[in-house]
């Protein structure tokens, strides 16, 4: 990953960073939280942190309007965040508790919401792409000027129905904006030892659909080529790729031994690209924001934080019934 | 030396057809490729080609005739120099072709002719009439009549628009609601059913048309993971209100990965519902009821059914409930159980058994998930014997699952080991004589009812 380009301040506010700053800090402590309980026995199953991802997922969430939907993978947490759930319902499915968004039987990787269009949630890698064309395809259908979002990672941009979804999207005009969050490894195995072109956001290319390389670790060039690439679908110029350069600092779920990379390339990241800092930097420096101020946040989030997992504590498990309910509408 | 031309087989399942139109008259010297007729099949019109160099001596069969039979002898060709009084040649007679499907309809009961008969018959109301209409338009007529009703249904699949289905089943929907509704797709099962499953989370009413149910094991995963269990695992919140349908089961002749029944397959899926429709009325109300459920809905079609006439009641808006059996024939000897194009085993091994005394009542499961546990059972209790009747392999077949029920619930009115005929646990053959014996047969089921009643 390059070194961070000097950052545009143009297209930001002061506003808009500490609300950046604000959001991308709630997912760092909340998925935190979450390795913290998952450690304790109370979230089981698999467990797939966002830590380091969240410029993507914020830096986007600010370029969408009511009634645009979004749909990702199992590393889903920062997304159903991102666009407003409630933490303390999500930390409570995490949980497996009443009170968690799917009331405990979805867990982890299967959370949804139908108040905030978050189409969750999706365990099979790659399906939630042709799931969030199909989102698109509501819009156009419907024929109004609505925008999906597709997110996936670099593991599910090989996989065969990417490509076949690629294929009808452009060819329908479909308006969804496919975000590849390239983080760099496919669970275990790094992007040069599967992927056979460096450029995933190049294969649109093949569809006719315009893709690019984004600086996902930086929110504001995030949330610019988003502004770009919403534009693109909503004029209805059919879809467009967004190929975010991230990474992710924990390891793929919580049972990953990481010996696919080394400590020392993780903590490079850490210290030189790491999207909060960045915004963190950009606050102080431009005098928007105190040291003070920024720790008044912390405690803040911290707050909502312990808050959401003494809730999911708290829930109690699903009744006995819940077994057989919601099998059929 | 003349040379018959016959009425071609212009695809698996045609029997017979409709000499369209001649585009040679007689006298006209054709050669190989010369397009000699326009021959309407079950499944299109097509041009037909000679194979032959000559003069069109005799037109045999004149246009507009419907029913021409597969290779009855529509013309004479007459090589250079032969004219027409020469002698025909003998005509061979016109081969049989045996397919094992081969019932004339009216051999079937009329489907909805007697209510009062059928205890689980949907109530047709005293003095409704009945027209005859072949599966194809009876399911042509459920998605048309429910796409005039809501916007949100569309109709998605290959070759559904333009080439009017693969099977004909849209044969003028694209003229009627317009590409946008009526949707052709290219060769990607797996993307576009996924698609469509994301758009009906969205809210909208997708009826998905595979072109047969062997190329829905490439979206398999978008019907089982995506569609049947979203609405559990979002905890209530967001359903997926789709039909997936398409022939399912084996035609003719077009082998082994061509040719296999699902019905076991989804039978297992909590979260899918599972039709599998008989008779054109069925298709018809089972598949209007389909597009309404708020549920993944999968319609089992059979291409052999699909040119079946039936009798479809002239009711506004006639659906049929779903998870509801129907006892097509009353008896009192054995229960036989069937669905799909297994009825027709079923039914006409009943005609023979009753020739022989043995009065079957026939069940037409009609839904295999919710099965109609009850009417089943009700009558095994009757008759205390069971025979099930179905086309997939016999491993875990939707026959196996109706036993261990039986035996479960009704065990001490058993009075014989409830017998499974089902397909052969082989991939399906191509050759004839090896398919016949690979699917389950008329004689079978007759063999079966004998064993259960100690005939």
């Amino acid at each position: 990953m390059a070194a961070r380009k000097p950052a545009k301040k143009s297209n930001t506010s002061k506003e808009e960073l500490l609300a950046f700053y604000r959001e991308m800090l709630l997912i760092r402590r909340f998925e935190e939280k979450a390795g913290q309980l998952y450690g304790m026995g109370l979230i089981g199953g698999f467990c797939h942190l966002y830590i380091g991802q969240e410029a993507v997922v914020v830096g986007l969430e600010a370029t969408t309007k009511e009634g645009d939907q979004r749909i990702t993978s199992y590393r889903d947490h920062g997304h159903m965040l991102a666009c407003g759930m409630d933490p303390k319902g999500v930390m409570a499915e995490l949980t497996g508790r009443i009170d968690g968004y799917s009331k405990g039987k979805g867990g982890s990787m299967h959370m949804f919401s139908a108040e905030k269009n978050f189409f969750g949630g999706h365990g099979i890698v790659g399906a939630q792409v042709p799931l969030g064309a199909g989102l698109g395809f509501a819009n156009w259908y419907r024929g109004n000027d609505n925008v999906s979002f597709a997110y996936f990672g670099d593991g599910s941009a090989n996989q065969g129905q990417v490509y076949e979804t690629f294929n009808m999207a452009s060819l329908w005009g479909l308006p969804v904006v496919f975000v590849i969050e390239n983080n760099q490894y496919a669970m275990g195995t790094a992007m040069k030892r599967s992927t056979s072109s460096p450029d995933i956001y190049t294969r649109g290319q093949a569809f006719g659909i315009p893709g690019e390389a984004v600086d996902g670790m930086d929110v504001l060039a995030v949330k610019e080529a988003g502004e770009k690439a919403v534009a693109h679908c909503r004029a209805g110029k059919g879809p467009y790729i967004l190929e975010m350069k991230t990474y992710r600092y924990r390891g793929h779920s919580m049972s990953d031994p990481a010996k696919y990379r080394t400590r020392e390339e993780v903590q490079k990241v850490r210290e030189e690209k790491d999207p909060i800092d960045h915004v963190r930097d950009l606050l102080v420096q431009g005098k928007h924001a105190t040291e003070d101020d920024l720790k008044a946040i912390d405690k803040e989030i911290k707050a909502t934080v312990n808050e959401s997992a003494q809730f999911a504590q708290a829930s109690p498990e699903p009744d006995l019934s819940e077994l057989w309910t919601d099998i059929y509408a | 030396m003349a040379i018959n031309i016959l009425m071609p087989a212009l695809s698996p399942t045609m029997e017979e057809g409709t000499l369209a139109k001649w585009l040679v008259k007689e006298g006209d010297t054709v050669s190989s490729g010369d397009i000699m007729a326009e021959i309407e099949t079950d499944k299109a019109t097509m041009e037909f080609e000679a194979t032959d160099e000559g003069v069109v001596g005799k037109i045999l069969v004149a246009e507009g005739t419907e029913g021409v039979k597969v290779n009855a002898p529509i013309a004479v060709l007459l090589e250079d120099g032969e004219d027409a009084t020469a002698p025909a040649p003998a005509v061979a007679p016109a081969q049989e072709i045996e397919a094992p499907t081969a019932v004339a309809s009216t051999t079937a009961p009329a489907s909805v002719a007697t209510p009062d008969n059928r205890p689980t018959m949907e109530e047709i109301p005293a003095g409704t009439t009945f027209k005859t209409q072949t599966v194809r338009e009876a399911l042509r007529d459920a998605m048309s009549e429910e796409m005039r009703t809501t916007d949100e249904v569309y109709l998605m699949g290959e070759e559904v628009a333009e080439y009017q289905g693969a099977y004909k089943i849209s044969q003028g929907m694209l003229d009627e609601f317009g590409p946008k509704r009526v949707i052709d797709t290219p060769i990607t099962e797996h993307g576009f059913t996924g698609i469509a499953v994301g758009s009906a989370f969205a809210g909208l009413k997708p009826i998905v048309e595979f072109m047969t149910f062997n190329f829905a094991m490439q979206a398999i995963d978008h019907i089982i993971n995506s569609a049947a269990k979203t609405l559990y695992m979002s905890g209530g919140q967001m359903g997926c209100s789709i039909v997936f349908r398409g022939a399912n089961g084996a035609a003719a002749r077009v082998g082994a990965q061509h040719s296999q029944d699902y019905a076991a397959w989804y039978a297992q899926i909590p979260g899918l519902k599972v039709v599998q429709p008989y008779s054109a009325a069925d298709a018809k109300g089972l598949l209007k009821s389909a597009i309404r459920d708020p549920n993944p809905v999968l319609v089992l079609e059979n291409e052999i059914l699909y040119g079946r006439s039936f009798e479809v009641p002239e009711i506004d808006d006639f659906t049929v409930p779903i998870g509801r059996a129907r006892i097509w024939r009353q008896g009192t000897d054995v229960t036989i159980v069937s669905f799909g194009i297994g009825m027709q085993y079923a039914l006409e091994a009943a005609d023979e058994l009753a020739k022989e005394g043995i009065e079957a009542e026939v069940i037409d499961l009609r839904s295999i998930r919710p099965i109609d546990y009850e009417t089943i059972l009700t009558s095994v209790r009757k008759t205390n014997r069971c025979v099930t009747v179905e086309e997939g392999f016999p491993v875990c077949s939707i026959g196996n699952h109706l036993s261990a029920k039986i035996m479960t619930e009704a065990f001490d009115y058993l009075d014989a080991p409830v017998i499974n005929c089902t397909g052969k646990d082989v991939p399906m053959p191509y050759a004839a004589n090896l398919e016949k014996l690979a699917l389950v047969t008329t004689k079978e089921v007759i063999d079966a009812v004998k064993s259960v009643t100690y005939r």
